[in-house]
């Protein structure tokens, strides 16, 4: 049964207990039918790889910067000739996308002498323009850092008036929280200042691969720009160095014993114990600001927060290195794999092939070592920060009464928080109750009853039209959106009960299923059980040692989540659309990462 | 009494025995002395086919009677050819050449350290004065052949297959002197697998040269090569060695050797729909003939077979490897109109993706 369109997004309806979700989101992001024509004619479809589960209003207000940031370098700074950005809704609490063209075809080649100059002024420089985006990178996280939001006191200090500073906490507070919003939305710029035109490079390697090697593996096209010295890939490189020197010191022991608190105790007296733990605190900063989601939600787990999680991988280092097996991949010879794959496959051209494909694989090497790197200091590294500060104010506002939970402070949208420090600076000036710790915990806790039942809502993958072309390079790169994946939703689950998606990874395995929605359940997984959740990130990646595949509702080929899961070896299917909704934990499973097909057994 | 260049073992080969051994028995000679996992055996060389056909004025004879031929009349062409064949068949070998052959296969016999080892007994063209392989046929391929005697016999045959309707008038319509021809012949260990089949070391289907395509069937190699079954296919990227394709085709019967002749046995539902080859398997035949492929510098055409030992143990053989003629003289060339950098960067966003049908 296939339709030629999805549902309308004007059709669906709001699921029982979710009424009045909309006021948890800014206006303009809501289907609405002063715009119901254009909403209609245009082609939804629903983010399950970065915003998998019900957004909070806070976090949602922060996705908005990331989509701005994306949007405005594609339509505005380089002038990506076929695209303009990518238009957001929110529906019943989930996000839907909608890539943009540009309107009138006769505009393009305008735009592409523009494009030229622009994007080829930063493909000329890359190499020169990262390193001062690391730069940058580093000053907006130390920024982050150093905000401070302290308890109101009952009487400032006393340096402050001696030292004429003429302004109180009404001001700094205020100021401080505008700060990092502010730094945020920096961070999301940064984001996107080099990935779009990264992955615009990266595609165009792509595409040149599979034009003169058609049946080549896309795990091939990875391996020869795989990054050498990414730091996206040392929170992982440091627990193995963490391990490897524990098992040196004949610490292993001792840490796989017991909690964090008891193992780091019980180290202390041994011998090398004060060492190994003088390279832990080393270790931890920055590399803990490592988080195990997309770095979209709060309640992401950061390692820095989170001593468990980095704890169980690195025990898990230590056994296997206590049984004499190897942990790591000595970086020499990922560089001698990645150019014997190269050169065998320049190898096999001639002429102009070899020589365009020498050069777009070269520009690709260029840009690769970005489109991995940047995800370290902005999702995880920034973003951790900023979650961070944000528990602090809200701390302060929980001194203050206004509710009971530091999470508390991300069931308010970005701008009612200005608001509700103004509730608490005028109390605290006027020296009168703040009316927040009566107005605000009613909200909290309707909003948090609004989400549940959002998330009991079956999303559909996409809504309205789908269009006749893409042109947008992330919308093909990370979200798969093919004429392959919009048919496979049209169609939904087949008759036998089995579902398909993109064949990610190859190999076939049959196991039992883990249905994980959040990341927060990582700690959930045993070894050898198929891994079924919304996306894979590829900051799970030490859970990827223990599973045996991996099915997943959204994501492409390209998707780096699918390019590390090839990394392991694992069989994948990914972009099944409806696997956590078909699959529950402890079934069954049949993953034949060849030919894309999930079947439940039993 | 046996005559050094009557006979070249394969792993005697060099390439100076090139014009004297034949393309298949220099390519054999080749990969063995490549160390390419090929079963032993040799090469009966032109000398002793020149020096049998010299004796008593047989070639003389042939020749006169080929010459004064009007190929265009068919029924002349195989009456004439038929004599021919029967002339070098009453002819045989020459002593020298017979004791050479008789001595080569004791050899071999030793080797293997089989008595009666069977072997295959192959033409092995040494010029254009034969239609190609694909062209000859089955007629001079003898297969499970396991006596001096009957190895000394086949060889003749093959020599009497340069007699073919076909061989003549192909030879006359390119302008080949009849008296010029000579052949060799392959005398070469033949074993029974599990599986055998052929491979390419591209895509037949879109010359896409990092592709290796395999063919594979139960039994001998030979339902595969003959076309009588469909045999299972698999696509094996050559460098990284990730199986990329698998189609496990219903394949009706097997060949084997039953009671010392090769047939076609009928194959079980189950058997028939089960794949030939295990992964591991494909990747070895992979890793084989892309080692062939490197080795001869230039996408090839192997022959192979997957054979199991007493004690379970898997060997993956290689029978035969000649030059893929077809994409390799039209390689695939995409780059007209492609350009690199930024220009490269804007055409590919150009190209939008289709994302209705």
């Amino acid at each position: 049964m296939t339709k030629d369109r999805f549902d309308s997004p004007f059709s669906i309806t709001t699921p029982p207990g979710a009424e009045g979700w909309e006021d948890l989101y800014h206006y303009h992001l809501l289907f609405s039918e002063a715009r119901r024509d254009y909403d209609e004619s245009m082609f939804w479809f629903r983010d399950a790889i970065h915003l998998p589960t019900v957004m909070p209003p806070f976090d949602a207000s922060l996705v908005e910067y990331a989509f701005a940031s994306l949007g405005s370098y594609n339509s505005r700074h380089y002038i990506v000739p076929p695209a303009m950005g990518i238009d957001i809704r929110i529906l019943n609490g989930c996000f839907y996308l909608s890539p943009v063209p540009v309107a009138d075809p006769t505009e393009i080649p305008g735009r592409v002498e523009h494009f030229m100059q622009r994007a080829g002024h930063y493909f000329a420089n890359w190499d020169a323009i990262e390193a001062e985006w690391i730069d940058k990178a580093k000053v907006v996280i130390a920024k982050l850092e150093a905000l401070n939001f302290e308890p109101l006191p009952d009487m400032v200090a006393l340096e402050v008036v001696t030292g004429h500073a003429g302004r109180s906490n009404v001001y700094d507070l205020q100021h401080e929280y505008h700060q990092l919003v502010d730094l945020s939305l920096e961070l999301w710029q940064l984001h996107f200042e080099m990935l779009n035109l990264g992955y615009a490079a990266y595609l165009d390697y792509f595409g040149f691969c599979k034009q003169v090697f058609p049946n080549i593996p896309d795990l091939s096209i990875a391996k020869m720009v795989a990054g050498i010295d990414v730091d996206l890939f040392r929170p992982d490189e440091e627990l193995r160095r963490l391990a490897r020197l524990a098992v040196d010191s004949g610490l292993g022991d001792a840490l796989c014993e017991g909690t964090v608190d008891q193992a780091l105790a019980a180290v202390l007296d041994l011998s090398g114990g004060k060492a190994w733990l003088a390279e832990y605190a080393t270790a931890q900063y920055p590399w803990f600001n490592y988080s195990n989601g997309t770095g979209f939600y709060h309640t992401d787990a950061v390692w820095a927060e989170r001593l468990d999680i980095p704890f169980s991988f690195m025990r898990g280092y230590i056994r296997k290195l206590q049984a004499g097996e190897e942990i790591d991949t000595p970086k020499e010879a990922v560089i001698a794999e990645r150019d014997r794959v190269a050169s065998e496959y320049i190898d096999l051209l001639d002429g102009d092939d070899k020589a365009n494909f020498e050069a777009k694989l070269g520009l690709s090497r260029t840009v690769f070592h970005y489109v991995e790197n940047h995800n370290f200091y902005v999702e995880h590294w920034g973003i951790s920060v900023m979650w961070r500060k944000m528990r602090e104010l809200s701390n302060v506002f929980m001194k203050e009464g206004f509710w009971g939970d530091s999470d508390d402070i991300f069931m308010l949208k970005r701008d009612e928080i200005p608001t509700a420090i103004s509730d608490m600076t005028f109390a605290w000036s006027a020296g009168v109750a703040p009316r927040g710790p009566t107005y605000w915990p009613d909200v909290v806790a309707k909003r948090r009853a609004i989400m549940a039942a959002c998330q009991a809502w079956d999303a559909p993958p996409a809504l309205g039209a789908p269009p006749d072309v893409v042109t947008e390079p992330f919308t093909i790169m990370l979200w798969g959106i093919t004429s392959d994946s919009i048919q496979k939703w049209l169609g939904g689950v087949s008759d036998d009960g089995g579902l398909s998606g993109f064949a990610a990874s190859p190999g076939v395995v049959e196991g039992i299923a883990r249905v994980l929605s959040s990341a927060e359940q990582v700690s959930e997984i045993q070894d050898g059980e198929i891994l079924v959740a919304p996306v894979t990130a590829p900051s799970w990646a030490p859970i990827f040692r223990r599973i045996a595949a991996t099915v997943t509702d959204s994501g492409g080929m390209m998707s780096h989540a699918a390019i590390v899961c090839r990394e392991y070896g694992l069989p994948a299917v990914t972009g099944t659309a409806f696997a956590t909704k078909s699959i529950k934990t402890g079934m069954r499973l049949r993953v034949d990462g060849d030919n894309g097909v999930v079947t439940i057994l039993d | 009494m046996v005559v050094a260049d009557h006979a070249i073992f394969f792993h005697d080969y060099t390439e100076t025995d090139q014009p004297i051994v034949g393309g298949k028995c220099a390519s054999l000679g080749a990969m063995t002395r490549a160390g390419l996992p090929v079963p032993p055996g040799f090469a009966v060389t032109t000398h002793a086919f020149s020096d049998s056909m010299n004796r008593d004025h047989v070639g003389p004879l042939l020749h006169s009677m080929l010459d004064s031929l009007d190929v265009s009349d068919l029924h002349a062409l195989s009456g004439a050819a038929a004599h021919c064949r029967r002339l070098v068949l009453d002819a045989g070998p020459s002593q020298a050449a017979e004791e050479t052959i008789r001595d080569g296969y004791r050899q071999l016999c030793d080797q293997t350290g089989i008595d009666d080892v069977a072997v295959a007994v192959r033409s092995s063209a040494t010029a254009e004065d034969q239609p190609d392989a694909s062209f000859a046929g089955q007629q001079d391929t003898f297969l499970w052949v396991r006596s001096a005697d009957d190895v000394v016999n086949h060889v003749v045959r093959c020599w009497a297959s340069l007699y073919t309707d076909r061989a003549i008038a192909y030879r006359h319509e390119n302008g080949y002197p009849h008296a010029d021809v000579a052949m060799s012949v392959a005398v070469q260990q033949m074993v029974l697998p599990k599986a055998a089949g052929v491979a390419f070391t591209l895509d037949p289907t879109n010359g896409d040269r990092s592709t290796i395509v395999i063919d594979s069937a139960f039994g001998l190699g030979e339902s595969v090569v003959s076309g009588i079954v469909t045999p299972d296919n698999y696509m094996i990227d050559k460098v990284i060695f990730e199986i990329t394709k698998r189609t496990v085709s219903a394949k009706e019967v097997e060949c084997c050797v039953e009671g010392g002749a090769v047939v076609q046995r009928p194959l079980d539902a189950e058997r028939s729909t089960s794949p030939s080859l295990t992964d591991d398997e494909i990747k070895a035949i992979a890793r084989l003939a892309r080692r062939a492929e490197k080795h001869f510098g230039r996408p090839q055409d192997v022959e192979w077979a997957v054979t199991i030992d007493a004690d379970g143990a898997e060997t993956v053989h290689l029978l035969q490897s000649r030059p893929e003629t077809v994409w390799s003289n039209k390689p695939r060339q995409v780059s007209k109109g492609v350009h690199t950098g930024v220009e490269g960067v804007v055409s590919n966003l150009l190209r939008p993706v289709q994302v209705k049908s």
